[in-house]
């Protein structure tokens, strides 16, 4: 069967167009899915800095403790 | 530290994307014999190379991981092994749909280059739970290091070994570029090359920008609680990246999930 589909000559457009853009969406819709993963993590991180910027307010006179001896 | 840079990177990233897709569709002639189809190999072929080259470069980074016990060698590796996978995928189903196009079939079983390539893909996809399954963090790194070294020498072998077949359908694509491929084909195919590099170290530099800012976090977070014993890293594949006050220093930070 393989053989038979390399001995023919150019393969027609029409047919061809449908792989083509399989091909391109399923590596693009990749990179997506991975820029979305990556995107919730950037969020968690925003989310913890958040946490930690209310942790160092609630902090009473934290200046004053680092400078002391 | 992996952020700086990072804008102006993915903005020439695009750009050149942008430039091969559309070189590559409305430039480059179609090929005499697979005709449109011949499309789909400015994107799997870049790619495969790229995931190859990115899993060497993991083998690499460990060696300096295991020289000189610097966590963020071992991280490099991580994330590098992790995005070849990625890219590996994209290979695999790229590949898979241009062998349906082009064969008639999704997938060849007695066509090495295919298998040797899902070979190397298995190989790596145990990188994870190999890691997971080792609980002490110096340990973990210590033999994740190993493994990356030894696969990563394993894909070159691979690759030579597969060339040096004689029974094979899949074209040898780096053997015909110098010597057959069309002027146009070559410039589209170099330029596509060049695009999915810089798409690999765009995503490997944003990844290592965001572990090393989960790592940073961490260790603000233990600070400002006052308890160094405090929120220590679950057990997780991820590496422990050494954060001190200045960006790279001796305390143990997880930048686990």
């Amino acid at each position: 069967m393989i053989a038979l589909h390399l001995a023919l000559l150019e393969i027609p457009l029409h047919q061809a167009v449908p792989y083509v853009a399989a091909a391109y969406i399923a590596f693009f819709a990749l990179i997506l899915i991975y820029l979305a993963i990556m995107s919730g993590k950037l969020s968690r991180i925003e989310r913890e800095l958040g946490e930690l910027t209310e942790l160092a307010a609630r902090r009473p006179g934290s200046s004053e403790e680092h400078d002391a001896p | 530290m992996y952020g700086k840079r990072l804008r102006p990177l993915a903005l020439t990233t695009f750009a050149a994307l942008t430039l091969t897709l559309v070189l590559a569709f409305f430039w480059a002639p179609n090929d005499a014999n697979q005709g449109f189809l011949q499309k789909i190999f400015y994107l799997h072929v870049p790619l495969a190379i790229v995931t190859l080259c990115g899993f060497v470069y993991a083998g690499l980074a460990a060696i300096a991981h295991l020289r000189t016990r610097d966590s963020r060698w071992d991280m490099r590796s991580y994330v590098a092994i992790h995005l070849s996978l990625v890219f590996g995928v994209a290979v695999l189903v790229s590949g898979s749909i241009w062998a349906k196009g082009s064969w008639g079939v999704w997938w060849d079983w007695s066509e090495p280059t295919l298998v040797s390539f899902l070979l190397v893909m298995l190989l790596y996809a145990t990188y994870q739970p190999l890691r997971f399954a080792i609980e002490d963090p110096e340990r973990q790194a210590r033999y994740a290091s190993v493994f990356a070294i030894t696969a990563g020498a394993f894909v070159p072998i691979n690759f030579v070994i597969v060339r040096l077949s004689t029974a094979y359908l899949h074209p040898r694509v780096l053997g015909d570029i110098s010597a057959n491929l069309p002027g146009r084909f070559q410039v589209v195919f170099y330029l596509s090359l060049v695009s999915m590099a810089l798409l690999w170290i765009t995503l490997w530099r944003y990844e290592m920008t965001s572990k090393h800012a989960s790592a940073q976090l961490r260790a603000l977070k233990r600070l400002l609680a006052g308890d160094e014993d405090e929120a220590l890293p679950r057990r997780s594949a991820v590496p422990t990246l050494s954060v001190g006050a200045g960006g790279a220093g001796s305390s143990g930070v997880g930048a686990a999930r």
